[in-house]
């Protein structure tokens, strides 16, 4: 049985097909300044596959009404999608549907814990544990908690490779400790992080775990349930879904302890002059008439992803690792953040180009530079100053990969840098 | 194509070779640093006034993209031995520059900075120097 199952994950690793995949995106078709696009930044966004984008159109052809409220037939279909959507969302993530929330986008989820926990739990003397590598989004938003109540913020620091250095825990994780925020992986280095060592921890102090889950879900299985965190915050457009949807995954007990984040239609059960009762989660923490289309839309990313299978996508990025630190390796005067290998490192490299002279190129040039050959990467801080500070830059080149990308988009990122050099140094 | 025009050759000959990058120390200088916390660049610029109010001398230090290392080259060449007043014009035909108006092509190197009009984002790179100009120029502790 284990071994049919390996085997056949195997044969599908194997035959994870490119060309059909990329075809499935139309925008890959474009042409950027005359090239072929080449789209490295799928850390910002993903792109879509046709899946996707028609499953949207056919809502808004089809069924488009408010749900959870009218009693005729589209609002009857248009509940019953969104609801589905929640459904399979959860079983995407092993996660109880009563435990997903659906939110505009990731830092909505965080932010939904931060407003609706944090604040109305943690008092001065508390502890929240986050980290240097974290997404300003997992960081911002406790520095909001830390000003209004007097909790104290604390930092695990990050190694030279681009680890999470977790030499002292035992000194960061404390009886103060409440709260454990860390990034499952780092939107820059691309490190995944050791999500198993920090439960552990917090579990030994009864502290709670948020996982910002924005670069992990799309390119790693997750099993919400296997993880034990409390929480787990997922944005839907950087895993083959629309915009303005994400979700906020805890442990339904979790949910029912809290206090709604905002107020207002849909989450009501009953309303007079003097207050208001709640309904249950996770219909509590979705006010308002709620993201249908793009709820259907991630519906059916999930359903794309898991066609091809999150551990084909896992192998498949693994490959692109190892094949870029290869060739990476060979360039000169050029330096990658972020080293620990394949198995802990998804398909997100950022990295400075030295321009001979002890300086590098900036990344607003290289970028710029880059788009006039149609290769599409982010240049900058990333939303991730402190980590920027650690490595001693202002910013960096980014160029993060996805299931559509392959080892030739690596070889023309290598081209590309070579030429970036010789363009800016003239040597 | 808008990629050539904005890198054009005398801007990447100033990159690559900039002038005037201060070397000596800075005393009696007018020192002026200016940021943009967006990108990271970061210039300090230095400069001596002659008593009838004409750039004695200048230069600067900067961290930063081709275009703000480039425009500073440019700048200091252009403004040296220049009247307040007459650097003071300069600043503003640079910053119309930036906003795509067409200034007239008597401006040497400067015009080469033409095609960074054409790139909204990059236009602070390129204004860096000529603010942090503006800001030394109108400083009260100036030398006399």
């Amino acid at each position: 049985m284990t071994e049919n199952l390996v085997n056949s994950k195997e044969a599908r690793i194997k035959y994870l097909d490119q060309d059909k995949i990329s075809r499935d995106f139309p925008i890959l078709k474009r042409k950027v300044k005359g090239k072929r696009l080449v789209y490295l930044d799928s850390a910002a966004t993903s792109q879509k596959p046709r899946q996707v984008i028609q499953k949207i159109s056919e809502y808004y052809e089809r069924y488009n009404a408010n749900p959870h409220r009218g009693i005729h037939t589209l609002s009857g279909e248009s509940t019953e999608a969104y609801e589905g959507a929640r459904t399979r969302l959860a079983r995407f993530l092993n996660a109880p549907a009563n435990g997903v929330v659906f939110t505009k986008n990731c830092t909505e989820a965080i932010n939904l814990v931060a407003y609706s926990w944090a604040r109305r739990r943690l008092v001065a003397g508390d502890e929240i544990l986050c980290t240097v590598m974290d997404h300003h989004s997992n960081i911002v938003p406790w520095q909001m908690v830390a000003a209004d109540t007097g909790v104290k913020l604390r930092y695990v620091p990050v190694t030279d490779e681009g680890d999470l250095d977790l030499s002292k825990l035992d000194e960061l994780v404390t009886g103060k400790t409440r709260l454990v925020a860390v990034t499952g992986a780092s939107n820059v280095l691309g490190t995944i992080t050791q999500l198993e060592s920090l439960i552990e921890s917090a579990r030994a102090v009864g502290a709670l775990v948020l996982v910002d889950g924005a670069q992990l879900v799309p390119h790693v299985p997750v099993d919400f349930k296997a993880m034990g965190a409390d929480f787990l915050a997922i944005a839907g457009h950087k895993m083959l879904g629309p915009t303005g949807i994400g979700a906020l995954v805890a442990r339904p007990e979790l949910l029912e302890e809290m206090e709604p984040f905002l107020g207002g239609g849909g989450m009501i059960l009953d309303l007079t002059l003097e207050g208001s009762k709640w309904i249950e989660p996770p219909w509590k923490f979705e006010a308002g008439t709620p993201m249908v289309a793009e709820a259907i839309g991630l519906r059916a990313a999930v359903d794309y992803l898991e066609e091809i299978g999150m551990e084909a996508i896992r192998q498949h990025e693994k490959k692109l690792v190892n094949y870029a630190l290869k060739e990476f390796a060979k360039i000169e005067d050029f330096h990658l953040y972020g080293e620990l290998g394949p198995e802990r490192h998804t398909a997100t490299f950022s990295f400075n180009i030295g321009d001979s002279r002890g300086g590098i190129i900036h990344p607003h040039d290289v970028g710029t530079y880059f788009d006039s050959l149609g290769l599409a990467i982010r240049a900058g801080h990333h939303c991730a100053k402190p980590l920027m500070r650690r490595f001693k830059v202002v910013s960096m080149s980014r160029a993060s990969c996805y299931l559509y990308n392959s080892e030739s988009d690596i070889d023309k990122l290598v081209d590309a840098i070579h030429k970036a050099r010789k363009f800016f140094t003239g040597v | 194509m808008e990629f050539e025009d904005l890198y054009q050759e005398i801007i990447l000959d100033h990159y690559r070779k900039p002038r005037n990058i201060c070397e000596g120390d800075d005393t009696g200088h007018i020192c002026v640093k200016h940021e943009n916390p967006l990108c990271g660049d970061e210039l300090s610029l230095h400069m001596k006034m002659n008593r009838n109010d004409t750039i004695k001398d200048i230069c600067y230090r900067a961290r930063g993209c081709s275009i703000s290392i480039s425009s500073a080259s440019i700048m200091t060449e252009a403004v040296k031995g220049l009247k307040k007043n007459e650097a003071m014009e300069l600043i503003e035909a640079v910053r119309r520059m930036m906003h795509g108006e067409v200034v007239g092509d008597d401006l040497g190197d400067i015009e080469a900075l033409q095609g960074v009009a054409k790139f909204p984002v990059r236009v602070k790179c390129a204004l860096l120097a000529w603010m942090a100009l503006k800001d030394a120029l109108q400083s009260p502790y100036r030398q006399r």
